[in-house]
């Protein structure tokens, strides 16, 4: 990482012009209705143990403006992002409120935590403004926690399930083993080990054990000592955030034999492992490997304006803000009810994978091509970010983009 | 529940409580000597790690780990002297404003500067892997930290009971009018201790950072866990503070051996038990001036 002085006092100046900018705004609604900027909300945790995880989300959403906006913004009018960080459920449902009704944004973008998005989604449909969710993995805000203004850019845990899933079928570390689960003890975390014990039951395997890990766990000794005695076959991470970095690291740190893998890792995390402490076989729903000329030229743009690598949280803040902005830009109106209906059309979008994807009006899912990585060591790693290796698409590419989908079982109900 | 698994459990713990102790006992210092709330320090603990970091990929690990406490206990001797001085004798409140902004500051500096990514880092090659005692498992490189933190508690044992620096000290904890009276002026006492306890919150970040993410928060993820264990050792007393950080560690370890999730909330729950018991502590004095 550049240790570049310049870059964060220019990025300071920025702040507090925008600052300036967003307090001189406060001029009658009327004023700007038709002809001026329009106001897109960016909520997304920056404290907390997502923390490093929203930063990225914000460069991801203001790249994705800042090149909608050179090119003449939509239908002639420029885009303007209000950002803030969405701390805690409480708070996240409050500041969408306050941006919803007071700040006049036409619809929110962001969120990582399921919690949160939760909150955020409900705040969203009373309002009946679009959220879209870039970060909340839940199958939960598919199903019972639906709702027809809630979208999602992010995959859900079936899918991450179902695709490091395939991988480790094909390695034969499902039927007749046993699973360690690590898991994060909050809504996503409860969400995907329920996903995961599906996929482990109906695939002829067993638990070893299945510990719950507070969120500001640091020190993951005394779990790692747990999982040397319960002796596994296989130990399965569903932690999330800075969770997964210190487990990593300290799960390398104690030289266990028993092979790791999980189902979802944040490419910080495992960035941030350092070499040859990140192994094992992951799901990703997009990596800066991805090879199509939409991820390359994605890259480039992140890397020229920021000077490092985006990862999965930018891709996803930087999509759902161009998919909005393709929206509006087709219905000439940036009102909620009608970006609705057009997303749930099954219109395609481009995001930068080899398939376009699309949102299916069961449960608001953005419908996508999904990766599988698995780590490399430290002899194969040509730089500190070459930490893994892609093992392919899931689906494949004759396969329909549904199938890794949550099941429609009936438990999203979307009012006709 | 096999005994073995338990005992393992609590030697860990004992492990484990190294690292809090070397945290908490800078903060009790501070607080017991300047009256200063440090709500910074874990700042300072961020600030050692990141300059491990950084140090590393220029020097190699061996002469950061040195250089980076000792760069940070210098910068404690600045920040004593541009602001802790004007707050010992002060309403807490104020120092307690004065060590959040600082806290605040310094997390936003390192995000500025750094990212909000976590770092990087790894275990010194010469310091991996694992030793096997008995039936037992333990990482050669949190041995290593056992032994460091050993020794630096020691030598802050030395220079606070053996030295004539170190009965000062004590006494204008207890009384600093009087020694003001014996015609002794504290502030450059409180200086050095100032650099010690915030080079031992540095020495700290620069031991943990490669068994755990490096990141802007990391100071306030386990600050709140520091202060606990000072409440629970009790104000001004050296060996309270030990106590506290081994038995927060073995209660942390065998909780989540029994029931993983309430792992973390367990140390709160230990110290509302301990504070219902001992409302000053296990080993609290009675320092006039706080009463």
């Amino acid at each position: 990482m550049p240790f570049n002085r310049d870059l964060s006092r220019r990025r300071l100046l920025q702040g507090a012009a925008g600052a300036t900018l967003v307090s001189s705004l406060g001029m009658p609604a009327v004023l700007r209705a038709q002809s001026g900027p329009i106001r897109i909300g960016h909520l997304t945790p920056l404290t907390g143990f997502l923390g490093p995880l929203g930063e990225y989300a914000q460069l991801g959403v203001k790249l994705a403006v800042s090149e909608i906006n050179e090119a003449g913004g939509v239908n002639g009018r420029p885009i303007e992002l209000v950002m803030e960080d969405s701390v805690n459920p409480q708070t996240a449902s409050a500041k969408a409120e306050r941006l919803l009704t007071r700040d006049d944004v036409v619809l929110i973008i962001g969120e990582i935590s399921s919690s949160s998005g939760l909150a955020i989604g409900q705040v969203a449909n009373r309002l009946n403004r679009i959220f879209i969710n870039t970060g909340c993995n839940s199958d939960e805000l598919r199903g019972a926690g639906c709702n027809p203004f809630m979208f999602h850019v992010e995959a859900a845990n079936s899918m991450y399930v179902q695709t490091a899933g395939q991988y480790l079928l094909e390695n034969g570390l499902v039927e007749g083993k046993s699973w360690y689960t690590l898991t994060a003890d909050y809504a996503f975390g409860h969400d995907l080990l329920r996903v995961a014990r599906n996929f482990l039951e109906k695939n002829g395997g067993t638990f070893a054990g299945e510990d719950l890990v507070a969120t500001d766990t640091t020190d993951f000794s005394p779990f790692i000592l747990k999982i040397r005695r319960a002796r596994p076959d296989v130990v399965i991470s569903n932690l999330s955030g800075n969770q997964v970095t210190n487990f990593i690291k300290q799960y390398a740190e104690f030289g266990l034999p028993f092979p790791i893998s999980g189902f979802d890792i944040p490419t910080t995390a495992a960035w941030a492992a350092g070499p040859g402490a990140f192994s094992g076989i992951w799901p990703s729903v997009w990596h800066h490997r991805v090879d199509t000329e939409g991820s390359k030229a994605f890259i480039t743009a992140f890397v020229e304006e920021y000077g490092k690598l985006p990862e999965n949280q930018a891709w996803g803040d930087y999509n759902a803000m161009k998919i909005v902005a393709a929206a509006i830009g087709e219905l000439g109106g940036a009102d909620s009810p009608e970006i609705a209906d057009y997303l749930r059309t099954g219109v395609e979008f481009d995001v930068l994978k080899h398939r376009p994807a699309f949102f299916r009006p069961y449960d608001n899912q953005l419908v996508q091509e999904m990766y599988a990585v698995r780590a490399k060591s430290a002899e194969q790693m040509e730089d500190a970010t070459d930490v893994y290796e892609a093992l392919g698409t899931v689906p494949l590419p004759d396969q329909s983009l549904e199938i890794i989908a949550p099941p429609r079982d009936g438990a999203c109900q979307m009012p006709a | 529940m096999e005994v073995i698994f338990l005992l393992e459990q609590v030697l860990n713990g004992l492990l484990v409580g190294a690292y809090y102790l070397l945290l908490a006992l800078g903060l009790s210092l501070i607080f017991s000597l300047g009256g200063i709330v440090n709500l910074a320090h874990g700042g300072f603990y961020a600030i050692g790690a990141y300059l491990a970091v950084v140090l590393t990929r220029h020097l190699g690990w061996a002469p950061a780990f040195v250089a980076s406490p000792i760069l940070v206990a210098l910068l404690g001797v600045v920040v004593e002297r541009l602001f802790f001085q004007r707050f010992y004798r002060r309403d807490p409140i104020l120092s307690i404003l004065l060590t959040f902004g600082l806290a605040m500051v310094i997390e936003q500096s390192l995000r500025m500067i750094f990212g909000a990514a976590p770092l990087p880092t790894s275990i010194p090659r010469a310091l991996s892997g694992t030793v096997i005692v008995g039936d037992f498992l333990y990482s050669r490189y949190r041995l290593t930290i056992l032994a460091v933190a050993i020794l630096a508690v020691a030598a802050t044992w030395l220079i606070v009971y053996r030295t004539s620096f170190g009965r000062v000290v004590r006494a204008g904890v207890q009384n600093p009018d009087m020694v003001g009276a014996l015609g002794i002026s504290l502030k450059p006492y409180m200086t050095a201790i100032a650099a010690l306890a915030i080079g031992l919150a540095g020495l700290a970040g620069v031991l943990l950072a490669p068994i755990s993410g490096v990141h802007p928060a990391m100071g306030a993820e386990i600050l709140t866990a520091a202060f606990v264990v000072v409440v629970i050792g009790g104000l001004g007393s050296f060996w309270g503070v030990i106590i506290a950080a081994l038995l927060v560690g073995v209660v942390r370890g065998v909780t989540i051996y029994v029931f993983p999730p309430a792992g973390e909330a367990s140390i709160y729950l230990l110290m509302v038990v301990v504070l219902l018991i001992r409302p000053r502590g296990l080993l609290g004095e009675r320092i006039e001036r706080f009463e």
